[in-house]
């Protein structure tokens, strides 16, 4: 499957031998275990397996959550009350799920920011980027009709504000909003599609999960030199590689045990921490919380949308050229949506030709100045739409996309990148055993 | 539509007026930290005060509050107020349900949950130690939550400890003075008074021990498998913890002769 040379799957036994002429799935399965893999990948290559973990965890706890539950208004809430008090262990398989939700970002945002920093979305690694990128639209939308389905405060008010974004759209948006939400308003109808469509919607990500994994074993992995694998020869690829069972299995296996450690103490310790009191209240259409907040992994992206008020200068020369079609509320939409298109383009932004952070002197600061902007975004996002957070988060915003559109294409022409290593076996000795291999020293981080 | 909206205008009003008055300006409500037992990850319900906990309910809130999503039968499980069955039954048998299959109203079992609020306004208990947080920020950042706990229950304990004495009639509702009450001023009136309920143990029974029992009977009334929860998480955490020390060592031994043993053995 990869293309960096290494050993394939040969059938030895006469029942592999019978098996394979029929279906090969042994070799594949061989195949995908085996991959020749960077030897020097860090620690901040376990993500990967984390998230695989929380897709299977969610699926699996969703199926059993989905047998107890009624998604129906007068019902709903009740239900999921039921599953916590009266179902077997439901109290446990309810907080695994509501808090697995909360792993799965997190792991998605360390793994993505560890995409930014070592340039794995660059060439030829972009239409794993752009599929990471629909896995975690996929991932939010999943999430954002989960959260509606407990049917409490904040679910039913989350879901009138954020399908009044569609609503936003000039012209079709109010047919657009009555058709997502079957009516009028967030009611019985809007709940059952949002059941349908939560307990779909991780299939699809299971089958994109399956095409991101193929497509990076077509490329190969990443590392953090961005240095690519040596593929002149076996023995060549063989200096640079090792195969992914059991080196990475093993480590992989290990971190997740760690992070499942943490996990756990998270969920029996204090489940409720990360979600809204509010939504332990029910449903009531008459009673607007006071602060409708969405789930901490959305609050970057709230921020965005709500920091372009109608006073900001931006949205009064946009709504002024556009003849009033994009207001305020539509622009905040677009940039919303906006944020995470300049990431998903990043792969033709970033114009440097040096693939690792590590060795790019400049980008470094930019790039943590992007890391701690997105923390300062999440914090506005939890904030009232007051000053001074109202500012904070413009500023916030204007460097999110400054970061994609201006940093990223200038720094590629401005920057003197610093010497990289010839290659990955050069760069795993520097840091390990330099009795193996007489690769040249490389300064390490 | 102006109908809807006059509907919800109206709605609003009635609801906003049975709870509270508007908003008013920068009142932050106080909330008192109470060191109860069942806080932190070694904490545990004391099952003395869960039992004095629900006679108070009994006696005082539930003349107005209900308890829709609790069954009676949980008062019996273990890590609750674990009375006996016998009790549970005759606990039951004081309360009567409408009955559509016998279309007449019967005595609760144990199988039948706690009766619904008996008024409008008064809102159920079930989750009212989860559906409130006592404790915020600093700056919205959840970093107090952290150390001190949601604090629900302290929530709960503050607002009944919290009346000052002050009333104030608006809209034909008197309202009360309560430093935790969200606004400032609430529409119960303060429920608790020293030496109302008498426990047969002769136990403390001034409004602030009150408060308290009656707090933690509620929190385990929303939180009723907090204590195999937290059983839970030990032993998941205790087995990863092996399980992680494993993977490190057989990880390391894996690694072992590809890395050489300059910096890493």
């Amino acid at each position: 499957m990869a293309g960096i040379p290494h050993d394939h799957y040969e059938p030895r036994s006469g029942g592999e031998k019978w098996l394979y002429r029929r279906l090969p799935i042994a070799g594949l399965v061989y195949d995908t275990l085996m991959i020749p893999t960077p030897k020097n990948l860090n620690w901040m290559w376990i993500w990967g397996i984390v998230l695989t973990f929380c897709l299977v965890l969610q699926i699996v706890t969703g199926i059993v959550l989905a047998m107890h539950y009624t998604p129906q208004v007068d019902l709903a809430f009740a239900s999921v009350e039921h599953i916590m008090r009266n179902v077997n262990g439901g109290y446990m398989i309810r907080y695994l799920h509501q808090n697995g939700a909360s792993l799965f970002f997190f792991a998605v945002y360390l793994h993505i920011f560890r995409g930014l920093y070592y340039g794995s979305y660059k060439a030829p690694r972009e239409v794993t980027w752009i599929i990471g990128m629909l896995i975690y639209l996929a991932m939010m939308a999943t999430a954002f009709m989960g959260y509606v389905l407990p049917w409490g405060q904040m679910s039913f008010w989350g879901a009138t504000v954020i399908t009044g974004l569609f609503g936003a759209i000039p012209g079709v948006g109010e047919s657009i909003q009555t058709w997502l939400l079957g009516g009028p308003a967030v009611d019985n109808a809007t709940l059952n599609r949002f059941f349908s469509l939560h307990y779909l919607l991780p299939f699809v990500i299971a089958a994109l999960v399956a095409v991101h994994i193929w497509a990076f074993h077509t490329t190969g992995n990443n590392n953090p030199t961005g240095v690519e694998v040596r593929r002149g020869s076996k023995e060549e690829a063989r200096r640079d590689t090792l195969p992914f069972w059991p080196y990475f299995v093993m480590k992989d296996l290990f971190a997740l045990a760690v992070i499942l450690a943490i996990f756990f103490a998270v969920v029996g310790f204090m489940p409720n921490y990360l979600g809204h009191p509010d939504n332990y209240i029910p449903a009531n259409p008459l009673a607007t919380p006071a602060h409708i907040v969405p789930e901490w992994y959305f609050l970057p992206f709230y921020a965005i949308l709500r920091a372009f008020t109608a006073d900001v200068w931006v949205v009064i020369a946009v709504e002024w050229l556009t003849f009033g079609i994009v207001d305020a509320k539509f622009f905040g939409v677009l940039a919303m949506f906006g944020a995470i298109a300049v990431m998903a383009l990043a792969p033709w932004l970033d114009t440097s030709s040096v693939r690792s952070g590590r060795y790019r002197p400049m980008f470094k600061w930019w790039f943590a100045l992007l890391c701690l902007n997105f923390v300062v975004l999440m914090w506005v996002g939890a904030m009232p739409a007051e000053e001074p957070y109202a500012t904070i988060s413009l500023i916030a915003t204007a460097y999110w996309f400054a970061y994609f559109l201006i940093i990223l294409p200038l720094l590629g022409v401005i920057e003197k990148p610093l010497p990289q290593p010839a290659t990955i076996e050069d760069d795993f000795n520097a840091h390990y055993s330099p009795s193996t291999g007489g690769g040249t020293p490389v300064a390490a981080e | 539509m102006i109908r809807k909206i006059t509907l919800a205008a109206v709605a609003c009003f009635g609801l906003s007026g049975g709870l509270a008055t508007a908003a008013t300006g920068d009142f932050v409500p106080h909330t008192t930290d109470v060191a109860f037992s069942f806080e932190g990850p070694f904490g545990t319900f004391d099952r003395n005060q869960l039992q004095r906990g629900l006679q108070i309910y009994t006696e005082v809130c539930s003349a107005c509050h209900g308890l829709q999503h609790v069954a009676i039968r949980s008062l019996s499980d273990p890590g609750g107020p674990q009375l006996p069955e016998d009790q549970v039954r005759a606990y039951a048998s004081q309360f009567d349900i409408f009955d559509p299959a016998l279309d007449d109203t019967r005595p609760r079992t144990p199988n039948d949950h706690f009766p619904e609020s008996g008024m409008p306004n008064a809102p159920d208990l079930s989750l009212m130690a989860k559906a409130r947080a006592g404790f915020h920020g600093p700056y919205g950042t959840g970093i107090n939550q952290l150390f001190r706990g949601i604090g629900g229950a302290e929530k709960i304990y503050s607002i009944l400890t919290g009346y000052t004495g002050e009333e104030k009639e608006e809209a034909g509702t008197l309202f009360y003075e309560n430093t935790a009450f969200s606004t400032g001023w609430i529409a119960m009136p303060p429920p608790l008074a020293d030496g109302q309920v008498e426990f047969a143990d002769g136990h403390d029974n001034s409004v602030s021990s009150m408060a308290m029992d009656v707090s933690a009977f509620l929190m385990w009334a929303a939180e009723p498998k907090m204590m195999a929860r937290k059983q839970s998480g030990f032993v998941a955490v205790a087995f990863l913890s092996v399980l992680a020390v494993l993977l490190y060592l057989t990880n390391k031994r894996i690694w072992a002769n590809v890395k050489g043993n300059r910096h890493h053995a």
